[in-house]
């Protein structure tokens, strides 16, 4: 019987291809394609817009937003070589700009803008970038992965232990948990508009009422340190929903056996958890920790309705640089360049997380 | 079965002949007013009269909203599928007349008479766009709000000065009787900030390109009036004179008849809707001189014709047509755009002599500058929102202005200057 089992499933080889072939096809045209497409891109000058033929232009693209250098700022010191200092006590430093601008002697920081920097005895050291926005759009959106996709699979997990108990009316805890991941990311940023609103806005009305109208009302999404946090929490609180469900059906398939077993051993609900109920939703924590991670760094459509990337490029992020760059600025070249980078990044990111959590 | 045949090649020869002795060669058209029932029913009306009018072409009308509108045609012309008659942002046309998604519009001599200058699209001296109206922004105020603070009131000779604008500011801050002083619309974060807010650049003396060239920002965007100009920017928001970009679209919408604000800089398309909700107390006066002249924005939404078009003759007969003054005085009726003749403004209720919006005319007629007149022009109205909005979020003024600057250089330097296309 098992060889002619076999060789059944073997003789039907064009009926399984038949049977993909549609989806093979979508998948090609809108994701294969496109990428290499992109990849060629990025090595060119291609515009959205354009009479002009496009043409080869190498790692230019690339070499143009990963470019940095670093510049070195003495005090300025005055005539009898003492040390200018302002009235506020303060060492006064030249511009940057007297040396990113037109200055020959620096001609290879020529364009470039201060990233960030530090004090160096009396002198000030500083990091310059040649693209500015795309290196905050890259630090941000590295930002927003560490702290979502470790803190959603968290309460996702949380959530998914509570909802998992066989309690009167839990599906109405489920269902109000799953709600916000079945409506629209646009329309849920547009929500959250107006509960992040800084004069009338949900949350500073409700802070205040709590604190006995002791609260600043804040300017959520106005402001640049707390601009990308209510992204973050207003993500979190979207998307959480869905991994909660991935993490109950890892949980409903661990056998109820093991516990009856612990049960009967003694063990405390902590012993529970941590050797039957964690060590048997393995697989399932690899899986969520990957889709999160992807997830988290394709973060667009918030950005895109609620700030676009402001206040001062504090929630810019990748995807949102590249659809800004090839759409809007019609440099498709930009833009693809930009997703090229995010491919290898998430690809080595989820390679090395494959990695580590592989079966030993 | 054969007389089916019979009867069949009968049909279609005679659909074939009769088509061709009688029907109307079909033309389409794009407009971008979908969702607003008044644009699409006067739209409609020019349609139907053109149509009725001769038998040579028929013309039909095809709708997208704004906010989709320029995507669609992008995508429409890398595709290949443009309709024969397009609409399109007066400042944007360079752009696609450039990449050769438009041809020069065929028009009799004198058709453009009397236009006003907004309303013709120039690009490399042949007219490839032309608008039944324009659009031209006012300071908003109440008589009687400028009267209980001992306000003046500005003429298009004597406009205020920045000394005094900045005075009646902080007049009316230190009030205490408005949440700011002045609405600038920063929710409005589209063309509404190049067409809004360079003008305020314009006065001060710089500009968004060198217009000599059209090739470089440097010197234009960040030069010393530049500079100035960012700075007085910046102390709108600082000073808290202007809610600041996190602004919500409804307070905009009704901040100034609800008296949250005193002043509001904004087009003549919400002045139908002001009067209705504030009768004869609303005025509208012109921009304030920084120095330079007062400046504020000119051209609109303009028709022109697709460069694939097979029927250009026709499409041009359209616009042609569509130009008669009672559809330009129906359109300014309809939705409060200024008639882009003095001759169509005659007809308006708005614009007439004594008329409501008569101030606008005026404005549109004196002191009206265009965008600059390049292809580049999207890219450099896009990093000015992103200047303007940085230095008003607290960026430093200078490197924001240097940093739009030497973005649009490297744009420019990517297209070969916009050189047109041998």
């Amino acid at each position: 019987m098992r060889p002619n089992r076999s060789k059944s499933l073997q003789s039907n080889t064009l009926a399984g291809w038949l049977m993909s072939g549609p989806a093979l096809l979508l998948i090609t045209l809108f994701l294969i394609v496109p990428f290499l497409l992109a990849f060629w891109f990025s090595f060119t000058n291609q515009r959205l817009i354009s009479p002009n033929p496009t043409q080869f232009v190498g790692t230019s693209n690339f070499e143009q937003l990963l470019g940095v250098g670093a510049l070195v700022l003495e005090p300025e010191t005055a005539a009898d070589g003492s040390l200018v200092v302002a009235d506020d006590g303060e060492l006064s430093y030249p511009r940057v700009r007297e040396f990113t601008r037109n200055n020959p002697d620096f001609q290879h920081l020529n364009g470039m803008r201060e990233w960030f920097g530090w004090d160096w005895g009396n002198s000030k050291v500083l990091v310059l970038a040649r693209d500015l926005v795309f290196m905050k759009a890259l630090t941000n959106t590295l930002f927003f992965v560490a702290v979502v996709a470790p803190l959603q699979s968290l309460i996702a997990l949380l959530l998914a232990l509570m909802i998992n108990q066989k309690l009167l009316g839990i599906n109405v805890f489920r269902t109000v948990y799953f709600m916000p991941v079945v409506v629209s990311i646009v329309v849920v940023s547009l929500l959250w508009r107006f509960i992040y609103d800084g004069r009338s806005g949900l949350l500073n009305n409700l802070l205040q009422f709590l604190s006995f109208g002791q609260f600043q009302p804040v300017d959520w999404l106005g402001n640049p340190d707390t601009a990308m946090w209510a992204i973050i929490v207003m993500s979190i609180w979207q998307a959480v929903g869905f991994h909660m469900v991935i993490w109950l059906a890892g949980l409903q398939n661990i056998p109820l056996t093991l516990y009856e077993a612990a049960d009967i051993e003694g063990a405390s609900s902590w012993q529970k958890f941590r050797f039957v109920t964690w060590p048997g939703l393995r697989n399932t924590a690899v899986l969520i920790l990957v889709v999160i991670t992807m997830q988290a760094f394709a973060l667009f459509s918030q950005i895109d309705v609620m700030t676009n990337g402001g206040p001062l490029d504090s929630t810019q992020t990748l995807v949102f640089q590249a659809v800004q760059r090839g759409y809007e600025q019609q440099n498709i070249a930009g833009g693809s360049a930009i997703s090229v980078l995010l491919f290898l990044m998430v690809l080595t990111i989820s390679l090395v997380q494959r990695y580590v959590t592989r079966e030993r | 079965m054969k007389s089916l045949s019979i009867l069949a090649a009968t049909l279609a020869f005679s659909t074939a002949f009769g088509g061709a002795a009688f029907a109307q060669t079909d033309l389409t058209m794009w407009y971008h007013g979908a969702g607003s029932t008044v644009e699409r029913d006067l739209i409609n009306g020019i349609i139907t009269d053109f149509n009725g009018s001769q038998t040579e072409w028929k013309v039909s009308l095809q709708e997208f909203p704004q906010a989709a509108y320029n995507d669609s045609v992008v995508a429409a012309a890398v595709a290949g599928n443009l309709p024969d008659i397009i609409d399109v942002d007066g400042p944007v046309m360079p752009n696609w007349a450039w990449a050769g998604y438009m041809q020069p519009l065929q028009l009799s001599e004198g058709a453009l008479d009397g236009f006003l200058p907004g309303a013709i699209g120039t690009y490399n001296d042949q007219v490839y766009s032309v608008g039944l109206w324009d659009a031209a922004v006012a300071m908003y105020a109440r008589k009687s709000t400028l009267e209980k603070f001992d306000i003046r009131m500005p003429t298009l000779e004597e406009p205020w000065t920045r000394e005094e604008f900045d005075g009646i500011l902080e007049t009316l801050k230190a009030s205490g009787e408005f949440e700011y002083p002045l609405n600038l619309g920063m929710a409005d974060q589209g063309e509404w900030y190049p067409y809004a807010f360079a003008p305020f650049l314009w006065s001060f003396g710089g500009d968004l390109v060198d217009r000599t060239t059209y090739e470089t920002a440097e010197g234009a965007l960040n030069g010393d009036a530049a500079v100035e100009f960012g700075e007085w920017w910046q102390s709108l928001f600082t000073n808290n004179y202007v809610p600041g970009t996190s602004q919500d679209m409804a307070d905009h919408e009704t901040g100034f008849i609800d008296g949250d604000y005193a002043l509001q800089w904004n087009g003549n398309w919400v002045a139908v809707n002001t009067l209705a909700a504030l009768d004869d107390d609303v005025v509208f006066l012109p921009a304030p001189d920084f120095g330079n002249g007062p400046k504020i924005g000119g051209a609109s939404w303009q028709f022109g014709v697709a460069a694939t078009s097979a029927h250009p003759d026709g499409a041009s007969a359209f616009i042609e047509f569509a130009l008669q003054p009672k559809y330009l005085a129906a359109f300014s009726d309809g939705i409060g755009l200024i008639p882009a003749t003095a001759e169509a403004a005659a007809l308006t209720k708005n614009y007439a002599a004594g008329g409501a919006l008569e101030a606008f005319y005026a404005l549109s007629e004196q002191q009206a500058m265009l965008r600059p007149v390049t292809p580049g022009y999207v890219f450099e109205a896009l990093e000015f929102r992103k200047a303007l909005s940085d230095i008003a979020n607290g960026a430093d003024v200078v490197d924001a202005l240097d940093a739009a600057t030497d973005a649009i250089n490297a744009d420019i330097a990517r297209n070969n200057n916009y050189a047109v296309a041998p």
